[in-house]
């Protein structure tokens, strides 16, 4: 299992969310990411997709107007 | 006796996050259709940015809607950015434009062709819109319908759930994976049956937008973007242009440039993240707005949109104000300018 940086800083809605999808595709179950994020909007965004196709949130941080919200890929193909 | 074991059909459908493509999902649902959604991010959607901008937004619910609705609806939701691929749609629409730069057929033919290359890949069987006969001018009318099929190229693999019964029966209908005697002959503008099918199905909350989700049907946002392609002589975007678009105030006070003005805290601080490609300045005597200029600015120019910094900032009614100017690829330098007054700024500049 390996640990991934996914930077989707300074894109709006839905990007961060487009981007976190396009890169959890390529990964294994039990893998995890940390995704960077400015819009305060992936706060929401993230986790309703993760809840949608069975990924789980492991924590969110915000810090300096940076967010990073930590996901651990699913068993469920997407 | 043992029954045969059916397959379990699979469609994927378009949602845009509001009332219509879920009700048409779910009626789907009820009848034991595998239904996935897929909603395409072309970069004119009105949900999200806005809110993530304006600060007086932020009170707002930021949900996105699309999402929302496949959480309620208990679906996946697959986001398909194709703002690229978009732009020939919104540069070069076949059928034309609506009322504004709303190319909506062509938009629809284009989601619909998009949805019709998903489900190959991935093995579906067919497509399900919210759409209803009357409902839109443009892309949701009784002659547009066909022209949707066609030309996307799905053909009869595409059922409007809500509407079907006053159209041709499709693939699903007819080879029985779906009972055409349980959808719907919605038909007008009417919301009416949307609202009494959704109470039916018990879903209470869902989005109204008005307006639409795009903002191509928006008047003021159109006449932004045909001022664009006028300034350039060419009609091309990229996203940057248009998410501009979106936000501030747009004057064009000569030709060859045109200055956008933050209208509060949060605009500012967008604008902020495009310094370094613009020239841009602000009041540094009181406070005021970020403003950048986009295009080619002579001396003359440059003082000419300090002074309209001027105005918008809060020594609109000084003697003088002193702006810091930042031009691209030079030295910053303060200039002290009298701001315009309201009569001084012809109406014909504002965008």
């Amino acid at each position: 299992m390996s640990h991934h940086q996914l930077d989707a800083r300074r894109v709006l809605c839905p990007m961060p969310v487009i981007r976190t999808q396009n890169f959890v595709a390529k990964l294994p179950p039990g893998d995890t990411v940390d995704v960077l994020c400015t819009d305060p909007g992936a706060l929401h965004d993230i986790p309703a997709w993760c809840r949608i196709h069975g990924h789980e949130i492991i924590r969110t941080q915000e810090q300096e107007g940076e967010l990073m919200i930590s996901v651990r890929v699913g068993a469920s193909p997407d | 006796m043992t029954q045969p074991i059916t397959q379990q059909r699979k469609a994927v459908s378009l949602i845009s996050g509001g009332l219509d493509s879920m009700l048409a999902t779910q009626a789907m649902l009820d009848q034991g259709i595998h239904v996935e959604g897929i909603n395409f991010y072309t970069g004119f959607c009105v949900e999200g940015h806005t809110h993530a901008i304006r600060k007086k937004d932020k009170a707002k619910p930021k949900r996105n809607n699309a999402l929302w609705v496949a959480e309620q609806l208990g679906i996946k939701l697959h986001i398909i950015d194709i703002i690229d691929e978009y732009k020939d749609v919104v540069i070069n629409p076949k059928h034309g434009y609506g009322s504004n730069m709303n190319p909506c057929l062509d938009c629809k033919c284009f989601m619909v062709r998009k949805a019709h290359e998903w489900i190959e890949a991935h093995g579906f069987d067919f497509i399900i819109t919210g759409e209803v006969v009357g409902q839109r001018p443009m892309s949701q009318r009784r002659d547009t319908m066909p022209v949707i099929q066609r030309e996307s190229g799905a053909e009869d693999r595409l059922l409007r759930p809500l509407c079907a019964k006053i159209l041709p029966a499709t693939l699903p209908e007819r080879e029985g994976w779906v009972d055409r005697e349980k959808l719907f002959d919605f038909n007008g503008r009417g919301r009416k049956p949307q609202i009494a099918l959704a109470k039916k199905m018990g879903i209470s909350d869902f989005a109204q937008p008005s307006g639409g989700c795009c903002f191509l049907t928006d008047a003021a946002y159109s006449s932004k973007l045909a001022d664009l392609w006028s300034a350039r002589g060419e009609r091309r975007y990229e996203l940057d242009d248009i998410m501009l678009l979106k936000v501030g105030r747009h004057l064009r006070p000569r030709a060859h440039f045109k200055i956008i003005v933050g209208r509060e805290e949060g605009e500012n601080r967008f604008l902020e993240g495009y310094r370094k490609q613009f020239t841009h300045m602000y009041t540094i005597s009181h406070p005021g707005p970020l403003v950048l200029l986009d295009g080619e600015a002579n001396d003359d120019d440059l003082q000419l949109a300090a002074q309209l910094a001027a105005r918008f900032s809060q020594g609109k009614g000084a003697d003088t104000v002193r702006v810091e100017l930042h031009e691209k690829g030079a030295a910053k330098r303060e200039l002290d300018v009298v701001p315009l007054t309201n009569e001084e700024i012809p109406l014909e500049w504002y965008l």
